[in-house]
């Protein structure tokens, strides 16, 4: 009898709930589908720059499904490679044979090698009789020189993704809990302005932000050993942007939530997708119009930036793009934040 | 007969007059399309101790927030110490509470004083003298430095209270101040806002107990969202011909009498 009481009590909060049967049912049918693009798209083609390379050898590559770009001099090809648009230059010079790989995913260069050294190892053993070329392929890595672990490939995106997880959570549920308790209200009755309460917000939860980027940033690195090859400062840099974000979308999502467990609702609809979208997972992979989704994450631009800095040592002026985003993102909460207060004071 | 005795009072308090405090003229509220006030004209007059009172659902909580500037009309206009409401200064002269406590409960009280005396521009030697004195008003200085979360239901009320008198306003605006307190407590609360009104500040409460309907100058009574009778205690049970309030408020609200 009281069991019955109690279910019948649950399923009637739950209809009067619309929302959470919505993400009961709907959520996990998103992120399966998400899954469902991320991993069984299209395969990965490696981009493979060829310079000097007998044209027979290239449909041969290409039909064992690469990307063949002819490049003429080997500088113009290196830069691209640095830029991280190819995956592997195949030159010649004089009769030795060389493969510079990329370097900063350790998958996708060991997929590049792989397919070169499986495709033409019969052609390379056929053309030493002829001494032509020399038996042993010349590898060397662009970046992370062939040691970086699949830790370090996606250790900059976790960096990343925890500032970004955590600051969200805490500012929505802070935010919500001055609505619930009704000090918004008070302090909406008293004369601040709109402005200030976002930016106390922001000076409050920034100073804890600060310490949180440097304490991830400097045990990833210093005590985990994640790989990492450009400045500190920019790590800390894009980790607190991130943050920044986090912070001013989570308040912002507060408002329309009435519960602790409405914000913990927004993890499925705001959190997950983005972390399929974050370079977590090879998005060359996907179908390219879905891939065009992930410029509408903060998150992505954050891990791109973070990647870029600790794997290809990238400075200031090859994130800016990734910084601009994050700084563009966070501003447009803080609009989006400070016309959203109005719901708590009439001006 | 008795609505036009509530009415004459509101009529000669209001065309700018300089005494009123708070001015209402035609004040509508809707959510939606349902109507919560419905033309109210009011003027409360600057020193005077107003009571709006009504049953829960009468539009009471809305027309304090309508006051304190929290939300807009749907029409008609307000006017809060000679200011047209919206206006963002005005709120320094206004001390609001609402139902709810608003505390930080994490904070001590004095932390929290601290915070909110600083939203009203109140530092240094201003600041902790202000502190003191309110705390000493609702007898809570020896708590000032204990976590919120450890004070009791009506130590928290009053330290609500402390709160928004802490940048001295002209006016209180205070929502079912007395609503969950026991009656030692209810007791000395008026007693304090008995004190603060002969000191010359407005205070606009809402109630719904009758017996402090009684001690207020003046009563408004609330009904459906309608303001149906507008005076002092005495005179709204001269017009209904009641003996006490809460029979004044039945005839006067439209209700039989039972």
């Amino acid at each position: 009898m009281r069991i019955r009481a109690l279910a019948l009590r649950i399923v009637r909060q739950f209809i009067r709930d619309r929302r959470t049967i919505a993400l009961l049912f709907l959520a996990p049918l998103l992120v399966l589908t998400l899954m469902y693009f991320v991993f069984n798209g299209q395969s990965v083609k490696p981009d493979l720059a060829t310079i000097g390379i007998p044209a027979e050898w290239h449909s041969k590559l290409e039909q064992a499904g690469a990307k063949i770009e002819p490049y003429s001099s080997l500088p113009e090809a290196e830069a691209d490679l640095r830029k991280g648009k190819l995956s592997a230059i195949l030159s010649t010079e004089g009769n030795r044979f060389s493969v510079r790989l990329e370097g900063s995913d350790p998958s996708e260069s060991k997929s590049a090698l792989l397919l070169i050294q499986q495709t033409l190892q019969s052609d390379i053993e056929r053309d030493l009789t002829s001494s032509a070329w020399s038996a042993k392929l010349d590898i060397s890595y662009e970046h992370g020189e062939g040691r970086l672990t699949s830790f370090d490939s996606f250790g900059p995106v976790l960096v990343g993704f925890f500032s970004f997880f955590f600051v969200f959570l805490l500012a929505g549920v802070a935010f919500l809990r001055e609505k619930t308790t009704g000090t918004l209200e008070r302090l909406m009755a008293s004369p601040i302005r709109r402005f200030e309460v976002v930016f106390g917000y922001l000076a409050g939860f920034g100073v804890f932000t600060i310490l949180q980027a440097t304490l991830i940033a400097w045990f990833s690195i210093q005590a985990l050993g994640l790989y990492m090859d450009g400045s500190f400062w920019l790590v800390l840099l894009t980790n607190l942007l991130l943050s920044l974000v986090a912070l001013t979308l989570g308040t912002l999502l507060s408002t329309f939530a009435g519960s602790e467990f409405q914000i913990i609702q927004f993890i499925p609809l705001v959190i997950v997708p983005q972390v399929f979208f974050s370079g977590l997972f090879n998005l060359d992979a996907m179908n390219p119009w879905l891939q065009k989704l992930s410029y509408a994450m903060p998150l992505y631009y954050g891990a791109d930036a973070l990647r870029g800095i600790m794997l290809r040592g990238e400075d200031l002026p090859d994130i800016q793009i990734d910084i601009y985003a994050l700084l563009a993102f966070s501003i447009a909460f803080i609009v989006l934040n400070m016309a959203a207060l109005r719901k708590q004071r009439a001006f | 007969m008795a609505e036009r005795a509530g009415e004459k009072t509101v009529r000669s308090n209001r065309t700018d007059d300089p005494v009123a405090a708070i001015e209402l003229l035609k004040v509508t509220r809707s959510f939606g399309s349902r109507k919560v006030l419905h033309e109210i004209d009011l003027a409360i007059l600057r020193g005077e101790l107003f009571g709006l009172l009504g049953p829960s659902g009468s539009g009471k909580t809305t027309l304090v927030k309508l006051i304190a500037g929290l939300d807009a009309p749907s029409g008609g206009s307000v006017l809060l110490l000679g200011e047209r409401m919206p206006n963002r200064r005005v709120l320094g002269r206004v001390g609001y509470m609402a139902q709810s406590d608003a505390l930080y409960s994490e904070l001590t009280g004095k932390q929290n004083l601290e915070f909110f005396a600083s939203l009203y521009g109140l530092s240094g030697a201003r600041r902790t003298e202000r502190i003191a004195s309110v705390m000493k008003l609702v007898d809570l200085t020896e708590h000032l430095n204990k976590p919120v979360s450890a004070y009791s239901g009506g130590m928290k009320r009053r330290l609500s209270l402390a709160v928004s008198l802490l940048h001295e306003p002209e006016l209180l605006l205070l929502d079912e101040p007395t609503v969950g307190i026991d009656p030692v407590l209810r007791q000395s609360i008026w007693t304090e806002l008995l004190s603060l009104r002969d000191k010359g500040i407005t205070i606009v409460l809402t109630t719904h107990v009758m017996d402090e309907a009684d001690r207020c100058d003046r009563i408004g009574l609330i009904r459906e969202g309608r303001l149906t009778a507008v005076d002092s205690p005495e005179g709204l049970k001269r017009a209904s011909g009641a003996s006490t309030i809460e029979e004044a408020f039945i005839v006067l609200g439209g209700g039989t009498r039972a």
